[in-house]
């Protein structure tokens, strides 16, 4: 899978990654700012920008994949991680911690990332810089029918050993026809 | 909590000062001493060094700072993450907006610390030995419109030209501005245009190497070329004093 993903990143259109993670920061301080510096309303609303780009994100991530349905849990963070990651942000984050039930797992992001590289936060325990990443994984799998619990345990910026999102599948939504669609 | 102060004074009153006086911190400027109050004695040394002291670097010795800029390669990343990303930002701020034209303000400003951030980057990459100082109008203009537009959207702008009718005015052209480039706009937002925050990452450069400008962005689409953008930099009158001064 690791070879598709390198095959898919040959054709995407590439940008230097800076301006990226610039753009990216530059957005995070406008919002501690617009939130005065209230930062479970920053994780909120990064949060939810993610998830408006996470239901977005899936049908580009689809088409250039054309990633078929996954048998299990695992082989869709395995989807995640190996195809996700690194057609959209060059990076391959690594697995752990599956708990006994496959329900839920931990995505260790390396280091430096396109999101953190260049930062370091004043010593708060509350915001969590990359939560946007949480929105657009959870928004993503609404829209292939997994209601998943994502969110931050550890993250480097805050001195933690590494950068650590913990996934929980809650349940597999059925299939509905989209309301006003008979 | 005089110990706090930064400047310590050392009597109450200057005139009552003497030179038996010592201040009882042991620093401060006794005027009747003169420099020799300000020598580093063993006793005064060892009060320096053993002040309480907060560190402002968290994650000191692994920190932003210690890591090396200038050696890495260049990481690329998908278009379409920025895209998106820069999309939520729009989003985001045209709902806290008043109007386009404070938009497109609010999107200069975003753009604005990029600007200032990666001319930093770009300078401490090209090294002490090969770098200079701009010190022309005309040279930071064709810095910015090559180099630097180089190093962040992956090729030079098209046009730089300069306005015939106003001396202070400069205009730099890109036929597809990176971020416009998935960006419709509404027929009820006329003349918005999200280059905006392109304008913001140049004014952002110019002002942190004390060019002083205005800079905004406009649509001037031509045929082929819809999403032609005009960057229409407005220097400040004094630069032009200041550049007739030192070199006519």
């Amino acid at each position: 899978m690791s070879k598709k993903g390198d095959d898919i990143w040959k054709n995407v259109d590439k940008i230097n990654s800076e301006l990226f993670t610039l753009t990216y920061g530059s957005i995070v301080a406008q919002l501690c700012r617009d939130f005065n510096h209230n930062y479970h309303e920053v994780n909120n609303q990064l949060d939810q920008m993610g998830y408006n780009i996470g239901i977005r994100l899936i049908e580009e991530f689809l088409s250039r994949t054309g990633a078929q349905r996954c048998q299990s849990f695992k082989e869709t963070v395995e989807v995640i991680t190996k195809l996700g990651f690194r057609v959209f942000l060059n990076i391959q984050p690594a697995v752990e911690n599956w708990s006994s039930d496959g329900r839920s797992c931990s995505i260790v992001l390396p280091e430096p990332n396109p999101l953190n590289e260049f930062v370091e936060i004043p010593p708060t325990k509350d915001l969590w810089y990359c939560q946007i990443l949480c929105g657009i994984l959870r928004g993503a799998l609404q829209m292939i029918q997994l209601d998943v619990d994502v969110n931050f345990v550890k993250d480097t910026l805050k001195g933690d050993d590494k950068t650590e999102i913990r996934l929980k599948l809650n349940k597999i939504l059925k299939d509905e026809v989209p309301a006003g669609e008979d | 909590m005089s110990n706090d102060n930064i400047i310590l004074p050392s009597a109450a009153s200057l005139s009552t000062l003497s030179i038996a006086d010592n201040p009882k911190s042991g620093f401060g400027y006794n005027p009747s001493l003169g420099p020799l109050s300000n020598t580093i004695t063993p006793e005064s040394s060892n009060i320096l060094l053993n002040r309480k002291t907060l560190s402002l670097t968290p994650t000191s010795g692994n920190s932003i700072y210690d890591k090396n800029v200038n050696n890495k390669k260049i990481n690329e990343i998908n278009l379409s993450s920025l895209s998106f990303l820069f999309c939520e930002a729009v989003n985001w701020t045209h709902r806290n907006s008043k109007g386009i034209q404070d938009l497109e303000t609010r999107l200069n400003g975003l753009g604005y610390q990029v600007g200032q951030r990666f001319l930093e980057l770009i300078k401490l990459r090209e090294g002490v030995k090969s770098s200079k100082r701009e010190i022309k109008i005309i040279d930071i203009l064709r810095f910015i419109h090559g180099t630097f537009w180089k190093s962040i959207f992956g090729k030079t702008a098209n046009e730089l030209e300069k306005s015939q009718d106003a001396s202070n005015e400069y205009m730099i052209i890109d036929n597809v501005p990176l971020v416009s480039k998935f960006i419709s706009i509404p027929k009820d937002y006329g003349n918005l245009n999200c280059s905006a925050f392109m304008a913001g990452i140049i004014e952002g450069a110019l002002d942190s190497s004390s060019f002083h400008a205005n800079v905004t962005a406009h649509s001037a689409p031509i045929d082929g070329v819809p999403l032609r953008t005009v960057f229409l930099i407005k220097f400040d009158e004094q630069l032009v004093i200041r550049e007739s001064l030192r070199f006519n």
